[in-house]
């Protein structure tokens, strides 16, 4: 059992598979993790930089934007500003990390601890994953989407198809549920649904329309109103899906791009709301895996020393005013509080014993972990599982930036008064509640104009950065085709700050 | 667990996306590129090489907050903080913790950087230019390898057999041979299943040795013999490309100063990188003067300084001497561009405008004048600036119907829109100032 894994830096395909054996024991005997099965995929530099112009994507449709993204790496790689990521890992079954050939044979093992088991484990049983991506039909879905995209330039012409890819990029961030709905998803009946969903469609919306004409009277108008908002699903937050049911003038086929856009935006909708979990989660899995083989023999003092040379790299946190400063890391953060959950069940001090009753001292470090990566997100998991003396360990304050004021206010710091008031600060830093805008689609003026309405409900008196507003709703109008105003709301004195207007140009929608 | 090797997998599977994107923000990139020469020295001109664009062109747009507004942040390494305390707010806004949407798209930048390869960058260089009078009947000769049919041969690979000529081969060998045929053989089976019938057994049994001796020589004569087979031969060959001339002409007396030079250079360099954008083979002739012309190679054409008069017909004498020794104006297509800041000795006007007439102008495909300047040179107020010899000589060529082309130069800036003017689509070798 004690045999070296490998020598030195090189490896070949066998050392990969002997490296991957004995991590999946690891991982599965003493762990416990429950993975997706792997495919490992090695890949050249260049591969690299094709998988993050695609946001890691093996496939994806042909875009403009996803050049703009490859050049501007590839110009920050070449003059040597940006190294490249060791490997990139997709949530799909099976679950393929790619791993850079460039890695020495220690980096291969911490590529294959990290990503083939933490993120695999993690994507296999996080809820938010289960409720929201469908791992096995993702692959197909995109090699589908690709070729769909490809069909449309084809029949359509090229600008065509790049006119509502643009207007639904720009929407993307709003084509998501943000509360689970009753399907689940399955992505490989989206191909086959594809078709009868045209036909139908193509029936249904005119009904729609006549349907919701409203009649005269103010009784029958009020209730009118209600059937309406009813029969629009409204309001609604997907404006993707929204206008891909609801729109009057697009054609079947660019209702189909809007909902491949929607879909990918949705499958990416989890990985958005648990990254401090996700990393945490692979970070503390190959920091526990590694330091296994060592012990068990099988790498060398000196690869352990480069291991863990990467992982301090990798587990950095500046303080707030170091240069080096760009936000907590999740990293960081994430490998702490799992590395703190461990150590208060295995070894609680009279104060976790206080804050944490329910797991203090249970003993059982891996069980408890493995719950809650099944059972958060982020946001939850801090509110959960932040430890007094971990906000002690990384000298957390809270700090209040009220417009009114003309200085920054200290909330709180880690001390008695603080320690739950900054949990819950941080736990809101993450909530994506919070941090994506509050948009959704309020009403539509069938009667007159068909006008579309959206409210924002401003939180915390934040407004919308109006050029970016205005370019968004000049696509919204496109795909509209009548008029659009977005109306930025007060929620507690329920009055209007702001309002942004935009007329539909010809072009997109033509119905 | 699978293994996959990706390594060999074809590369540029981003090169559609690519395409697409520099389609998308062609204008700006545009005018980065043309922008970027400028500053470029001449070794750099034909590889590729960075632009940046204003990011406003390429730009996603997303409902994103603005700055502003109540914010709280939770932030690492409290050193003396306590509760409480207020601290003057950081200069640009809301500052802090913000940062941690790292974006990747691109977005809150004011420039957007990338690099363009060599094919690229000279693409849109050029873009939209083209060479007047391109066309010329005769364009023969460059050192371009290709193969060509060199009829056949009995040896050879496979892949190259000529099944035509092979089978054409064994049918006349067969008939040479009087191979016999199987309708033949046929026919005889039943003249003497016939005869046998008929009882004439005798018949019969001639018959049959006769089909014996037939079958067996059908044997010994084969349907298609090792003999037979052809392989079609290939045999290098050069083959006929556009080639082209480019005659540079300029003047080296004293009077031409470093900078003159420098805007000389810069014309020809983009006239270079044109032509080598449209032949395949090019040629540069070098020829300097002062009150005497030699061909000389680049760089003493660009660096080594001379002293002397200015007498230009000597540069075009050297030139048609050039073009009898070397470059015969059947196979070439020769363009000439002159550089000077306009001098020339009175009495060799004549000369000058004679060798252009009666030699130059009808062998060259273009010939461009570029008259250079000192910055800043615009005389004294209040005086119509002087035309120079040259230029009042070319005028008066020009009025006679003679194709030159030409421009005044004082600024390097002017460069490539001169040239831009000179060779842009539909242009018409006109004058201006």
């Amino acid at each position: 059992m004690s045999e070296l894994l490998f020598k030195g830096a090189e490896w070949d395909f066998d050392t990969i598979r002997r490296v991957h054996d004995a991590c999946e024991a690891i991982a599965q005997n003493e762990l416990g993790l429950s993975t997706y099965p792997n495919r490992i995929e090695v890949i050249s530099a260049e591969q690299m930089l094709d998988a993050y112009a695609a946001n890691g994507m093996p496939v994806l449709y042909k875009h403009w934007s996803f050049g703009k993204r490859f050049a501007r790496h590839e110009g920050l790689y070449r003059k040597g500003f940006q190294g490249l990521a060791y490997e990139i890992v997709i949530n799909s079954s099976p679950c393929i990390s790619y791993v850079m050939e460039e890695n020495t044979a220690l980096m291969q093992t911490l590529v294959i601890a990290h990503a083939a088991f933490g993120h695999n484990h993690f994507f296999k049983n996080n809820t938010l994953f289960q409720q929201w991506t469908d791992a096995e039909g993702i692959l197909d879905y995109l090699e589908f989407a690709r070729g769909y995209v490809t069909e449309c330039e084809d029949r359509y012409g090229a600008t065509a198809v790049e006119r509502v890819l643009d207007a639904a990029h720009a929407l993307q961030s709003h084509g998501v549920f943000r509360s689970p709905r009753r399907r689940v998803p399955d992505l490989a009946s989206e191909r086959r649904r594809e078709l009868e969903r045209r036909a139908h469609d193509e029936a249904m919306y005119n009904d729609l329309w006549r349907a919701t004409v409203p009649a005269s009277g103010t009784t029958q108008r009020r209730a009118d109103d209600e059937r309406r908002r009813a029969l629009l699903e409204l309001p609604q937050e997907n404006i993707l899906y929204f206008l891909e049911k609801s729109a009057p003038r697009l054609a079947p086929w660019q209702r189909e791009i809007l909902r491949i856009v929607r879909q990918v935006a949705q499958y990416f909708y989890p990985q958005i709301q648990t990254k401090v979990m996700n990393e945490g989660c692979a970070t503390y899995v190959h920091h526990r895996i590694l330091t296994r083989l060592h012990e068990q023999g099988r790498i060398t003092d000196g690869h352990y020393l480069e291991f863990l040379q990467s992982h301090t790299n990798v587990v950095f946190q500046p303080s707030y005013d170091d240069p080096r400063y760009g936000g907590l890391n999740p990293y960081a953060l994430g490998f702490a509080m799992m590395s703190d959950i461990a150590r208060i069940a295995e070894d609680p001090t009279a104060e976790d014993r206080d804050w944490f009753p329910a797991f203090a001292g249970c003993g059982d470090a891996m069980g408890v972990l493995r719950e809650g990566w099944a059972a958060f997100r982020d946001e939850s998991f801090i509110a959960q599982f932040l430890s007094p003396r971990l906000m002690r360990d990384l000298r957390l304050f809270h700090l209040a930036d009220e417009e009114d004021e003309d200085a920054l206010r200290v909330a709180a710091i880690h001390d008695e008064r603080g320690y739950r008031r900054i949990r819950r600060a941080l736990a809101r830093q993450y909530d994506i509640g919070r941090t994506d805008p509050d948009i959704q689609i309020a009403d539509v003026d069938l009667a007159g104009d068909r006008r579309l309405v959206l409210h924002h409900r401003v939180l915390d008196r934040q407004l919308l950065q109006a050029e970016e507003v205005k370019a968004v709703l000049q696509h919204l109008a496109d795909l509209w085709g009548y008029d659009v105003v977005l109306k930025e709301m007060d929620p507690v004195e329920d009055r209007i700050l702001k309002e942004h207007h935009a007329a539909s140009r010809p072009g997109i929608a033509t119905g | 667990m699978h293994i996959v090797d990706r390594r060999r997998n074809p590369g540029g599977k981003s090169l559609a996306n690519r395409q697409r994107f520099l389609r998308r923000a062609k204008e700006q990139i545009q005018d980065a590129v043309r922008d970027s020469v400028t500053g470029r020295g001449m070794k750099d001109m034909e590889r590729g090489g960075e632009v940046s664009i204003p990011a406003s062109g390429v730009k996603e747009p997303a409902l994103r907050r603005a700055a502003g507004g109540n914010r709280e942040h939770v932030l690492p390494g409290n050193k003396d903080f306590a509760e409480g305390d207020r601290i003057p707010r950081p200069r640009g806004g809301g500052g802090g913790g913000s940062g941690q949407e790292g974006s990747d798209t691109g977005s809150g930048e004011d420039e957007f950087r990338f690099a363009l390869t060599q094919e690229e960058f000279l693409d849109l260089f050029l873009e939209d230019l083209e060479l007047p009078d391109l066309a010329k009947k005769r364009m023969v000769v460059g050192e371009a390898a290709g193969f060509r049919r060199a009829g056949f041969s009995s040896t050879g690979s496979p892949a190259n057999l000529a099944l035509g000529r092979t089978m054409r081969n064994a049918l006349s060998r067969r008939i040479a041979l009087k191979r016999p045929k199987p309708e033949a053989l046929e026919a005889l089976e039943d003249q003497a299943r016939a005869a046998e019938e008929a009882g004439a057994l005798e018949r019969a049994e001639a018959l049959r040795s006769e089909i014996a001796r037939l079958k067996h020589r059908v044997l010994r004569i084969p349907y298609i013999d090792p003999l037979d087979v052809r392989y079609r031969q290939f045999a290098p060959a050069p083959r006929p490309i556009a080639q082209a001339v480019m005659f540079c002409l300029m003047d080296v007396s004293g009077s031409m100063t470093e900078g003159m030079k420098d805007l000389a250079k810069r014309f020809y360099l983009l006239l270079y990188v044109f032509l080598k954008r449209r032949y395949k083979h090019v040629e540069v002739v070098f020829i300097r003067h002062t009150h005497e012309a030699k061909e000389v190679d680049e760089e003493t054409f660009f660096r080594s300084p001379e002293t002397g008069g200015t007498v230009v017909s000597t540069a075009l004498e050297e030139m048609r001497r050039v073009l009898a020794a070397r470059f015969s104006p059947d196979d070439w297509n020769i363009y000439a561009a002159q550089a000077s800041d306009g001098d020339n000795t009175a009495s060799d006007n004549d000369k000058t405008a004679g060798l252009l007439a009666t030699e130059i102008l009808p062998a060259c495909q273009y010939y461009a004048y570029l008259e250079v300047g000192r910055e800043g040179d615009h005389g004294p107020i209040g005086f119509i600036p002087r035309e120079t010899d040259l230029w009042r000589l070319y005028t008066a060529l020009r009025a006679d119907g003679l194709p030159i082309a030409m421009r005044k130069v004082r600024h390097r800036k002017d460069i490539y829109p001169v040239f831009r003017e000179l060779f842009r689509k539909g242009a018409t070798t006109e004058a201006s100032p």
